[in-house]
């Protein structure tokens, strides 16, 4: 724990970009994104982390000291949800563009799809 | 009850008529009235919008979570916030009366009215936004209406464009995140006004918060398009139709980058050396670089695509010089001279740049071709398109007494007064540039023999669009001589935001 696991989000992050800029295949720069995405949610999780913390649902009769002192912050899970679903949306459109990008170029190589000039 | 309650509905309004829109279309019927309602969703929000210019609005907290409470939803609605709102609401109306006549090609004109609606309410809840995640969200719902706008046309070069552009932009996103989640980590708190006072304690200089707006300055940097990140914008903006090119190049990569850029540069980290730097290094590029691919151009709209980039670069340079003053504690007259320029650029480009947008789409539409070599003799044809599209191209080309012409000199004599003077004859040097390359529009599409049977045989563009385009030459024409009521109302307020750097937003602090 500690260090470790933000170095190894962070290695997720970069294996992602390297997916995005290297691949040349749709399909794989789609998968790139999405653990671009799976990274920086996982950040924003590690973020309000606390090692040994309790889930941050205020129990009946717990005084809410106690409470703060033990429950991990639930601020970030709130935005990683919220997160999620513009991941979800993002990812449904690029699905979609990638099976219309099929329809009219027959192939997922960006190499091939590239009729517009630099 | 007073104006003020009524904010939230610049976001709100604009959402909720989305969806019904989508409702709308699978009732019989439904799918005549949506134009209509598309058409006066967006003129409610421009009276709404410029009915609070002067009126007094603190921060607005959405559900009642309010004073002594740090989690609940704010939203600021002072001067760059209202100035921002005018903006876009001008021309998003413009646009969309526009589109009446110009979508009539399409299929599925009410999919095209809900994500314009879509893109046009997450906009005005971006920089009404008090707090860094909802602008965050803001940021994600008119990018994900962008790019299912810029695929609008399902040709293949479009979902070309519209693909890279999604890539990128949602990769830019995800390092917005990531700054975002790093402020929060060392403060604790995600209100602008909270984390500007949390970091003047802790020190904005350390390596995490440099770390946090290298992420931030990347991600809004692609947003807005500056050079080196510039790739996407040359295929996704013409790709578009051209009411949406017109919103794109007009106000999107406005709001989402350069405003987004200018809050978190000014009010939250606080005005300071390196982030100045960074700032006046990728507009000095972009303002260069932009020029010099829009001159070998020869596809109307994409010509104006990088001079998108090249004239957001002035922008952005601006910016950064003010921040440069402001770091040091220098001169706020010079610095508030800077951001004056600035602003008032950012509004003219608004304006002429849309302008230029519709006017192409009209060419296109009637000549069929966005080839200038293919155009030809259109003056003659088209009077009052041609007419249009020459006050956009002598405002982007900085001619007086148009409106470019006065913030690009405000701009020059800003960073001359800053102490920037080789970076002030550079943005001379780019406007000539910019002459040369307009004088070229002008000489092969409106000038001349008509070039092709398109030109030979084109008619004037429909009523609509004429009256759209007739709007925003007036606005092109009367922009510079109006400075000084436009910058008393809507720029002043606009700039002291900004000057006023981190402190800004410590008066509407929950």
């Amino acid at each position: 724990m500690g260090i470790t696991i933000y170095v190894l989000t962070f290695a997720l992050l970069l294996i992602g970009i390297y997916a995005v800029v290297a691949k040349k295949n749709v399909v794989k720069i789609i998968v790139g994104v999405l653990v671009i995405d799976y990274a920086v949610n996982l950040f924003l999780v590690l973020v309000g982390y606390r090692t040994g913390g309790g889930a941050p649902i205020l129990a009946e009769g717990q005084p809410v000291t106690e409470f703060a002192r033990t429950a991990v912050d639930p601020l970030p899970q709130a935005m990683v949800l919220t997160s999620i679903v513009i991941g979800l949306g993002i990812t449904a459109l690029m699905v979609a563009m990638a099976i219309r990008l099929w329809e009219n170029y027959r192939t997922f190589d960006m190499n091939e799809i590239r009729r517009l000039r630099g | 009850m007073s104006v003020s309650h009524l904010v939230p509905f610049l976001a709100v309004l604009p959402l909720g008529m989305a969806f019904l829109f989508v409702g709308l279309a699978h009732v019989r019927g439904g799918q005549r009235v949506v134009p209509g309602l598309a058409v006066l969703t967006v003129a409610a929000n421009l009276v709404l919008a410029t009915a609070l210019i002067g009126v007094e609005v603190g921060p607005i907290f959405v559900g009642g979570w309010g004073a002594g409470k740090t989690l609940g939803i704010q939203l600021n609605c002072d001067g760059l916030a209202k100035f921002m709102a005018v903006t876009i609401n001008l021309v998003a109306l413009v646009s969309i009366v526009f589109a009446l006549a110009y979508m009539r090609r399409f299929t599925k004109v009410w999919l095209f009215h809900a994500l314009f609606l879509l893109m046009t309410g997450a906009m005005n809840g971006l920089v009404l936004a008090g707090d860094l995640f909802n602008m965050f969200v803001f940021l994600e719902i008119a990018a994900i209406a962008s790019y299912a706008l810029v695929g609008f046309g399902c040709e293949a070069e479009e979902l070309e464009a519209a693909f890279k552009y999604l890539i990128l932009g949602t990769v830019g996103s995800a390092f917005v995140l990531v700054g975002i989640g790093i402020l929060y980590a060392m403060t604790g708190h995600l209100n602008m006004g909270m984390v500007a006072a949390t970091l003047a304690k802790v020190g904005t200089t350390g390596p995490a918060v440099l770390l946090a707006a290298a992420a931030l300055l990347g991600g809004l940097a692609l947003k807005a398009a500056m050079v080196p990140f510039h790739a996407w914008l040359p295929d996704a903006h013409p790709s578009a139709p051209a009411p949406i090119s017109a919103m794109l190049s007009g106000v999107l990569i406005k709001a989402s980058g350069v405003y987004a850029l200018a809050r978190v540069v000014f009010n939250v980290l606080g005005p300071n050396a390196p982030l100045a730097t960074v700032l006046m290094a990728l507009g000095a590029l972009s303002m260069v670089i932009g020029v010099f691919l829009a001159v070998g151009q020869w596809d109307f709209k994409r010509l104006l695509a990088y001079h998108s980039v090249s004239q957001m670069g002035y922008v952005v340079l601006a910016l950064g010089a003010a921040a440069d003053v402001l770091a040091v504690g220098g001169n706020r007259t010079v610095a508030g001279l800077c951001l004056f320029g600035g602003l008032f650029h950012l509004f003219n480009h608004a304006a002429f740049k849309s302008l230029l947008f519709l006017s192409s789409g009209a060419l296109e539409q009637q000549v069929g071709t966005r080839w200038l070599k293919e155009m030809g003799g259109l003056a003659r044809r088209m009077p009052v398109t041609s007419f249009c599209c020459r006050v956009g191209a002598l405002s982007i080309a900085g001619v007086p007494p148009f409106n470019g012409f006065f913030s690009k000199l405000i701009i020059i004599v800003g960073l001359a007064m800053a102490g920037h003077p080789v970076l002030a004859a550079l943005a001379a040097l780019v406007a000539l540039m910019t002459l040369v390359s307009f004088v070229k529009v002008q000489r092969y599409a409106l000038e001349g023999e008509p070039a092709g049977d398109g030109a030979a045989t084109a008619r004037e563009a429909p009523l609509l669009m004429g009256v759209a385009m007739a709007v925003l030459a007036v606005i092109c024409i009367g922009g510079g001589l109006a400075m000084v009521p436009l910058g008393a109302h809507l720029l002043d307020p606009a700039r002291e935001v900004l000057l006023d750097g981190a402190q800004a937003l410590k008066e509407v602090l929950p």
